[in-house]
């Protein structure tokens, strides 16, 4: 398997305040993993120190061999890293079809090509099976404004996935969202995403979802990675357990098993 | 398609208007050509609109152009073609060079960054003698490829010139509009974060809006100056005129490339009248016309015309 993320001695610091630190990670094509930690525990500094958002302190990213600290995101989303937030972003006033269209303009057009029709019915045609493959091809016409937080968590993610991306960061992808949806909302954009192979790491509170749909898990603690191992090993590391899951869930798990 | 209507209309009343030159009376002509300067400026304004930017100084680009052509008739230069491209095309460049800093800017202070930037040409213009000081300068009549005709043929051929031109910016502009990179408005306005995560710069968006938009009333100026024959800091560089642009901009509305001429007829057509019943009249009227624009139609005159057409949609 080819090593598609390296990152080394990552740290992120405020001030006095280490947000992140000593974070160093390998992910390989295919791998779908899971972060989880506690609020605070650096899981969102650490996507956004990768995808550009957020400019580190020290250390490197090595995305396809290429380091891309300080490249600004666009490049970043270029070079194949794309990602989703936990606040959808989204255009609110533009439908979900005009959402995925600019998305799909912006992906296959570059430099004087930028000047050609946005639409065209190949083109039109894309959007809609990108669309039916993220299933809310329904909500086609609605404004983005209108729609309920699971859809338009679905539509921000769409819009990631257009250039069919190496690497697929998810910042939470399930929160916000009501207990019966979040489940098949999972098991649509997982769905998705192993049509394409789309490598994917995400952050998730829920360790059923963990557990359903990822192989691997880094669990994060205080800026730090305190564990990172495949998720049945990880479930029962003691670190884990004390610092992320606590002690019921331990004891709830057993029980189930 | 309904951007392709947009050009079969234009195309239309760009031969009807071509045909009428011939008849009409030379005030009436002279409105046109007046509009014609003006709504180029509008058209330059709908683009940055669109997007949610305003500018309240596009007199730069405006005057700068206006200049352009004054001064190249001192080097000589007296063809109309070459005049209007070099001075617009300076403009551009104008608006190229201050879009690096601009395009960091939103809001208010993109708004008055341009201003700021036209007050300081103003002063300019104001101060030197070489450009005329407040009296400005001359413009002599253009030459078309050769062809110089005198009185009212002068007057005859510089409105179809104008014509030609504006048939060239409408169309132009109306392909860019439809394009990934024109299309990226409402995108742009709503949410800069997702643009970039989707690969590319908002501050390039930006940066090509403002330099077609400087070019837009570069040609405004540069029709300006050959219509009324002179030049002077005042009317083309002060910030009053760029006033007079956002106002003809929100007259018109921006739901199409056509609106802002619509708009600049209907303000010069009103300046034309209130002029001759008064001078302190006219800011009377201009006022009125704007609270009213605002208060019921604020989508203005193009919202007007597509509700009486009947298409609710209508052409975008």
């Amino acid at each position: 398997m080819t090593t598609i993320l390296e990152v080394n001695g990552l740290e992120k610091r405020f001030g006095g305040v280490v947000a992140a630190q000593n974070i160093g990670v390998t992910v390989s094509a295919g791998e779908t993993i899971g972060i989880i930690g506690a609020n605070g525990a650096g899981k969102t500094t650490f996507v956004n120190m990768v995808t550009g958002h957020l400019p580190p302190s020290a250390g490197t990213v090595k995305f396809l061999g290429t380091n891309i600290v300080g490249l600004p995101p666009r490049r970043i989303t270029e070079l194949g890293l794309c990602r989703s937030f936990q606040v959808p972003q989204v255009f609110l006033s533009e439908s979900v079809f005009d959402n995925v269209l600019m998305a799909y303009g912006i992906a296959e057009e570059s430099g004087f090509s930028m000047l050609r029709p946005l639409r065209n019915k190949e083109r039109d045609a894309r959007v809609r099976k990108h669309l039916a493959s993220y299933q809310i091809a329904e909500h086609e016409e609605t404004a983005a404004s209108a729609l309920s937080q699971g859809i338009r968590k679905l539509l921000d993610i769409a819009m990631a996935t257009v250039r069919k991306p190496q690497l697929l960061m998810l910042d939470e992808p399930t929160s916000g969202i009501s207990v019966e949806e979040k489940f098949d909302l999972m098991d649509i954009i997982m769905a998705a995403l192993r049509e394409e192979q789309t490598t994917v790491m995400f952050i998730e509170h829920d360790m059923e979802i963990v557990q359903r749909h990822v192989a691997r898990v880094l669990a994060f603690s205080q800026g730090e990675i305190i564990c990172d191992a495949p998720t049945a090993k990880a479930m029962v590391d003691p670190k884990v357990v004390e610092f992320v899951l606590g002690q019921e869930y331990h004891v709830g798990i057993r029980s189930d098993a | 398609m309904s951007a392709d209507k947009t050009i079969i209309g234009v195309t239309i009343a760009v031969v009807l208007l071509a045909c009428a030159n011939f008849f009409i009376a030379d005030w009436i002509r002279q409105i046109g050509l007046l509009s014609m300067a003006i709504g180029s400026v509008a058209l330059g304004l709908l683009v940055l609109w669109r997007t949610g930017l305003i500018s309240f100084g596009h007199a730069l680009f405006y005057g700068f152009s206006a200049y352009g052509v004054a001064l190249l008739n001192y080097l000589g230069v007296r063809d109309a073609f070459v005049l209007v491209i070099v001075s617009a095309a300076a403009s551009g460049l104008l608006a190229w060079g201050l879009g690096f800093l601009v395009r960091r800017y939103r809001a208010i202070f993109f708004a008055l960054l341009t201003m700021a930037f036209s007050m300081i040409l103003y002063g300019v213009l104001a101060k030197t003698e070489r450009f005329g000081s407040t009296d400005g300068l001359n413009v002599h009549p253009p030459t078309f490829l050769g062809y110089a005709p005198v009185d009212q043929a002068a007057q005859i051929t510089l409105f179809l010139f104008g014509l030609l031109v504006i048939y060239g910016l409408i169309l132009g502009v109306q392909i860019y509009l439809r394009s990934v990179l024109g299309q990226m408005t409402t995108a742009v306005r709503e949410n800069e974060i997702r643009v970039e995560y989707l690969g590319y710069s908002v501050e390039h968006v930006i940066h090509i809006k403002y330099v077609i938009s400087g070019l837009l009333a570069g040609f405004g100026g540069a029709i300006m100056a050959l219509a009324v024959g002179q030049v002077d800091p005042e009317s083309m560089a002060y910030w009053t005129a760029s006033g007079e642009f956002v106002f003809v901009a929100i007259l018109a509305g921006t739901g199409n490339v056509a609106a802002p001429f619509i708009g600049a007829v209907a303000f010069e057509v009103i300046r034309h009248f209130a002029w001759e019943h008064g001078a302190n009249l006219w800011q009377l009227i201009m006022g009125g016309t704007l609270l009213a624009i605002i208060m019921f139609v604020p989508d203005g005159i193009w919202s007007v015309l597509q509700r009486l057409v009947g298409k609710k949609d209508g052409v975008k």
